[in-house]
């Protein structure tokens, strides 16, 4: 697994209201909403993302509301993954629950410029500016998380572990 | 070593002895709530992966209350998917127009929440409930899918930064200008992935809608959950209320804490938080004279019976400034009652403010009470983010419900003086 593309770059607590502003939750088609994604912070984001471009963010990204819906919308849009200094707990698990990927690096947070051209490796996270030259390496998850990655988010992972189960018991 | 309050209540769930920091654990869940807006993505989710049942009808909770009575049509198709998921799983605590509130003030009013519980929401103000002494915090839909077929989730456990409350409010002072002083200090990520553990002599002087209104905004300092202990102001709550036998657990003496801080209750003074974050606290006397457009009061934050009686005891016999407009929202229906029963819904209107029924509304920027560009609103709600009320170039001013009523009469920020 892994994400190469442009990168996007905004600064600390961006918040869930400036990633899709809720006066579009009144719908839950990931499509629909995901023609806001970022709109109160970036209104050109939508028009220039391209499939496996890079949210390069500062600390305490996704704060402010549980809703799914902004971690959906990234997702939706093709972002090839999110890296941050930290992100807010909510959003960080809703990330891991439905399969985006989010790396916590605050080095390569502070560094990568807005427009840079970078490739990340999720299975090491190794992250590679192409335009600086330089590498830099995110914290790895812990591999209670990975199974929930790897199945491909945390309701596939409950299925794998029911039919294993079931399969134990047979 | 010994557990804080919440790694206490986690153990109990998770069926273990003791767990510490950093921990990944598997609890029980006694309650799985969600809105109008985070349900519908929970039930796509939940059918997807194709489960046919809830794991208990009783221990799921789904209150309509975002954009209820419907904003529009999308929001009325999602209210009836709502209401279609809770007729098909018989949820019996499932809260429609009518019945309904703003969930975080309604759960602890219908009993449906109680001390000791381990609580999921699939909304971020689910962590309001640590002030009856549960564990209690916010989540997204798909763990709330999750939570609703299995009745677990996965937690990490949480360290705690232990708050040491001492003295007594000043009369013009309540539990919102304690947490706003307190995000002030620590910052929108000062607890991040943390426990705010509320101690001390001067936990015993908070009501439960100051403790209610503390916890609630726990999320606001990145906050995993907030949480009092349990003592006879609690005890005093929950009797004859809720359906469940309470469980009180205390922290150990050796638990161990990132750190404390100690609050002073008596010098606290009424606060606001400033655009757009709401950890840009100032006194409210420094932003004296700040011009208002629009006051909202209300939330599940400020929405509870204590302050509408605040906000009465300072509207009643009074009018709210020309060129101001004042919206008042009571969370739930019981409070709406209250209101209309004690005849402060008459002096509100006298007054020259509009009163709701209960709804989120304008707190998301959803309805009932959007700003235009440039227009400038203070709110008893408990965000500030651009564009949270509505247009990007207006601005929310966070504040108790005695500043926000002050301002109301005043057209202008004005501390209270008087309760």
């Amino acid at each position: 697994m892994d994400t190469r593309g442009h990168v996007f770059k905004y600064p600390d607590n961006v918040d869930t209201d400036v990633i899709i502003p809720a006066r579009y939750l009144n719908t839950s088609d990931a499509n629909e909403l995901a023609k806001h994604c970022m709109e109160d912070i970036d209104a050109e984001f939508v028009n220039k993302v391209k499939a496996g471009d890079v949210i390069v963010a500062g600390w305490n990204f996704g704060c402010g509301s549980s809703r799914e819906h902004a971690p959906l919308v990234i997702k939706t849009c093709k972002t090839g993954c999110v890296i941050a200094k930290s992100f807010a707990r909510i959003f960080y698990r809703n990330a891991i629950n439905i399969g985006l990927p989010i790396l916590e690096c605050p080095e390569a947070a502070d560094a990568i410029e807005n427009g840079s051209e970078v490739e990340v490796d999720f299975d090491t996270g190794e992250i590679r500016d192409i335009t600086s030259k330089k590498t830099y390496k995110a914290q790895p998850f812990p591999p209670f998380i990975q199974n929930i990655i790897k199945a491909g988010g945390l309701l596939a992972s409950l299925k794998e572990n029911q039919t294993e189960k079931s399969e134990e018991n047979m | 070593m010994g557990m804080t309050m919440t790694q206490k209540i986690l153990a109990a769930h998770a069926g273990l002895e003791s767990v510490s920091a950093g921990q990944l654990i598997s609890a029980r869940l006694d309650i799985v709530l969600g809105n109008d807006i985070t349900t519908p993505v929970a039930v796509n989710e939940f059918k997807k992966a194709g489960f046919n049942s809830v794991f208990d009808k009783d221990r799921v909770a789904i209150v309509l209350d975002h954009f209820v009575p419907n904003k529009d049509i999308k929001a009325a198709e999602q209210s009836k998917q709502c209401r279609e998921f809770a007729c098909e799983h018989c949820v019996s605590h499932f809260y429609d127009v009518g019945k309904m509130g703003i969930e975080h003030a309604l759960l602890p009013e219908k009993g449906v929440v109680t001390a000791g519980d381990c609580i999921i929401g699939a909304d971020s103000h689910t962590c309001t409930y640590g002030a009856l002494g549960a564990f209690s915090t916010g989540v997204g839909s798909t763990d709330m899918a999750a939570g609703m077929a299995t009745g677990t989730a996965w937690f990490k456990v949480p360290s705690a930064i232990r708050f040491e409350l001492s003295g007594r409010l000043p009369k013009e002072c309540s539990g919102k200008d304690v947490i706003l002083t307190v995000i002030g200090k620590i910052g929108v990520d000062g607890a991040l992935y943390r426990s705010m553990e509320f101690t001390g002599e001067g936990v015993s002087s908070l009501s439960m809608d100051d403790r209610l209104c503390i916890c609630n905004m726990a999320i606001e300092a990145g906050a995993k959950n907030g949480i009092f202990p349990v003592d006879d102001v609690t005890m005093k709550y929950l009797e004859n209320r809720c359906e469940r036998e309470p469980v009180v657990y205390t922290a150990d003496d050796d638990a161990e804490y990132e750190s404390v801080i100690n609050i002073d209750l008596s010098k606290i003074v009424p606060t606001v938080s400033c655009p757009h974050l709401p950890e840009n606290t100032r006194p409210a006397s420094e932003l004296h004279g700040v011009k208002i457009d629009q006051v909202v009061i209300g939330s599940c934050t400020n929405g509870r019976m204590e302050d509408m009686e605040c906000a009465w005891r300072i509207l009643r016999g009074k009018k709210v400034k020309d060129g101001v407009r004042c919206i008042i929202i009571p969370a739930t229906m019981e409070i709406y009652r209250e209101c209309a029963k004690r005849g402060y819904i008459v002096d509100f209107i006298d007054a020259g403010a509009v009163v709701s029924t209960p709804t989120c509304g304008p707190c998301l920027g959803g309805y009932m009470g959007i700003l235009a560009a440039g227009e400038r609103c203070i709110a008893t709600t408990n965000r500030n983010f651009v564009g949270r009320m509505g247009h990007t170039e207006s601005e929310v001013y966070l504040a108790s419900p005695a500043t926000a009523a002050t301002s109301a009469v005043c057209g202008y920020i004005c501390e209270p003086t008087e309760v």
